[in-house]
């Protein structure tokens, strides 16, 4: 049986207690989205600012949910800010890639033509490597990859002025 | 192999206290070892766990006497069809039920409450109705009313919760006039709340309403009398009662039966069939459209047979001893660190502890538990109305059964007392 600590990192625990880009933001002008995980009632609020130039300017994480959830989302708020929508959904991919399951599977559709990335693409994970662990407890997958289908979501509004 | 706990005779008229080193010997799950801990299994109002003899009359059937029932004339299908009854039967008796008329199989109880919503409900309700159910209910007795609401135009009206977490009665008079049913939960499978069920049947009565009982958490826990609750139609689901899963009950009053139209068609159900029209078979046959879960129906009959071996009334002196335990146990060791929600009093609620603790959330509390080998539910229960009313996204929950201890109590301390260290601030 896999060790607590193989799921519980420091770092993972550190973004738990101290939640980076907490709050948020007046909906409109930013843009309002929320997830929810129908297992558990984990509930997830995402707010993004999207400058004209599609570049996330401001992000802000609501909500609340277990210390999986609420630190993958706080990592991927510093994640993704300041970031360009085409580079947040590198990075979304290459974790969910990490968390080794298919977008389709995770979204009970396919982002068209959209392939899972794969090791050689470029993008560093960083402190998101922590939540490695998480793939040894496969329940907690849907608390990892929470946020980052609610920001899915939310980019693809903002994408198509929804 | 020993005699099963379940047959113990008993002195007619007095309560035999349950011998649970001797139950536990009756369930093999429970001698498996979770890494270097034995299994602690609080996590019985989800779903029980299975004896023996359960798992056994299931197997001998499949062994022995397996052929589709009310069909052949050959031996074992006349056995298989035998046993398939005697379970009514069994099921009636421990429902208190005047005739097994009344007892239609189902799949779980979730299937027994949309059978009322779509047959009885759709036949009797649409715009200008009203049914009146409550706060705490499971999403089993809310989603198939919110159904009908959206498609007929009918009219739902919630008891609220108090706040000692029983129910708030005080408006009952206003919120009962003109409904047309009541449909209430006898127990909270998150609070444990024990609900007046034979007052809101009399109340509905009066009112000229039917009065439906969500049994899920109460049959398996307390006796039950269905004539003595009171109510029109009980439900509830045989693998929270020791039974297999796949298998649940409704009971129903034969003349209601008698007088709503048919749920699901096909084979087994109907009397008659001509290629213009149908006719349908005799209740409660009516209702049980296609080839039953046999074996599901036989192995309900023995976990019946089985928990009134043990004596239901010894049941819930066991659950009250231990809930009254629990709470004092986890109490009196965290203090203001655990919340445990529902009524104080273990006599007005059942062995179903929802705990807040400090601020860990109830899945990281349950993955901590689980190290331990101590098994409970962390989330919203099927009940995100009363989550929401309680103003908690989850909990967790440590239930307790007829194999529990008070050794598997303090288990549960320890553990607790292990997250408590792991999640310090
Ligand atoms: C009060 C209550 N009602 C209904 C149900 C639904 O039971 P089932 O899923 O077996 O239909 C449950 C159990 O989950 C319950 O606790």
């Amino acid at each position: 049986m896999p060790g607590l600590e193989d799921l519980y990192r420091e770092i993972i625990l550190d973004h738990y207690r101290n939640p980076r880009n907490r709050g948020e933001l007046d909906a409109p002008p930013a843009h309002r989205v929320e997830g929810f995980n129908p297992l558990c009632g984990d509930e997830i609020v995402v707010f993004l600012d999207v400058d004209d130039g599609g570049r996330i300017d401001e992000i802000r994480i609501a909500g609340q949910g277990c210390s999986i959830s609420q630190s993958s989302a706080s990592m991927m708020s510093s994640a993704v800010k300041g970031k360009t929508i085409g580079e947040a959904r590198a990075v979304t991919r290459a974790f969910k890639s990490m968390m080794s399951i298919h977008e389709s599977e995770l979204d009970g559709e396919a982002t068209d033509g959209e392939l899972p990335a794969s090791p050689s693409d470029d993008v560093k994970l960083g402190d998101l490597e922590a939540l490695r662990g998480v793939v040894k407890f496969p329940v907690r997958i849907k608390c990892a990859t929470l946020g980052w289908n609610t920001l899915t979501q939310g980019l693809d509004e903002v994408a198509t002025g929804a | 192999m020993s005699e099963p706990a379940g047959r113990a005779t008993r002195q007619h008229g007095e309560i035999t206290p349950l011998d649970v080193a001797a139950i536990r010997k009756d369930f093999p799950i429970l001698s498996q070892r979770v890494g270097d801990h034995r299994l602690v299994y609080l996590d019985s109002a989800s779903s029980s766990q299975k004896p023996t003899v359960v798992l056994d009359a299931m197997s001998d059937y499949y062994e022995t006497t397996h052929a589709n029932v009310h069909r052949g004339v050959y031996g074992i299908a006349a056995e298989a069809t035998e046993r398939f009854e005697a379970a009514r039967e069994k099921v009636a008796r421990f429902i208190g039920a005047p005739s097994s008329r009344g007892v239609v199989f189902t799949k779980n109880v979730t299937e027994a409450i949309n059978l009322v919503a779509y047959s009885w409900g759709r036949a009797n309700l649409g715009q200008g109705d009203a049914i009146l159910l409550t706060e705490l209910e499971h999403h089993a007795n809310l989603v198939p009313w919110l159904m009908l609401a959206e498609e007929r135009g009918v009219e739902l009206r919630y008891l609220p919760l108090a706040e000692d977490h029983t129910l708030d009665l005080s408006r009952l008079d206003e919120l009962i006039d003109g409904v047309r049913l009541v449909s209430v939960s006898a127990m909270s499978n998150v609070l444990g709340t024990l609900t007046p069920v034979r007052r809101l049947a009399d109340a509905a009565h009066a009112a000229g309403a039917l009065c439906l009982v969500d049994g899920a958490q109460y049959a398996p826990h307390l006796r039950t009398d269905v004539v003595e609750l009171g109510c029109d139609f009980f439900g509830f689901t045989g693998h929270k009662a020791l039974g297999p899963t796949g298998i649940g009950v409704l009971w129903a009053r034969p003349e209601l039966l008698e007088a709503m139209p048919a749920f699901l068609g096909g084979g087994e159900m109907i009397r008659d069939v001509r290629l213009d029209g149908w006719t349908p078979n005799e209740v409660p046959w009516k209702f049980e459209a296609g080839t039953p879960p046999i074996a599901e129906v036989i192995g309900l009959g023995a976990a019946v047979d089985y928990l009134e071996g043990l004596g239901m009334e010894a049941v819930r002196e066991h659950e009250v001893s231990l809930t009254g335990y629990a709470l004092r146990t986890l109490t009196e060791r965290f203090g203001d660190d655990l919340t445990i929600h529902g009524p104080p009093e273990p006599a007005q609620r059942g062995g179903v502890l929802s705990f807040a603790f400090q601020d860990v959330h109830p899945h990281d509390v349950s993955q901590v538990l689980d190290q331990q080998g101590v098994c409970v539910r962390a989330g919203h229960h099927c009940a995100k109305p009363l989550m929401r009313r309680l103003g908690v996204g989850a909990t967790a929950r440590a239930s307790l059964y007829v194999y529990n201890d008070t050794d598997d109590v303090d288990a549960l301390a320890e553990a607790l007392g292990d997250a408590s260290d792991f999640f310090a601030f």
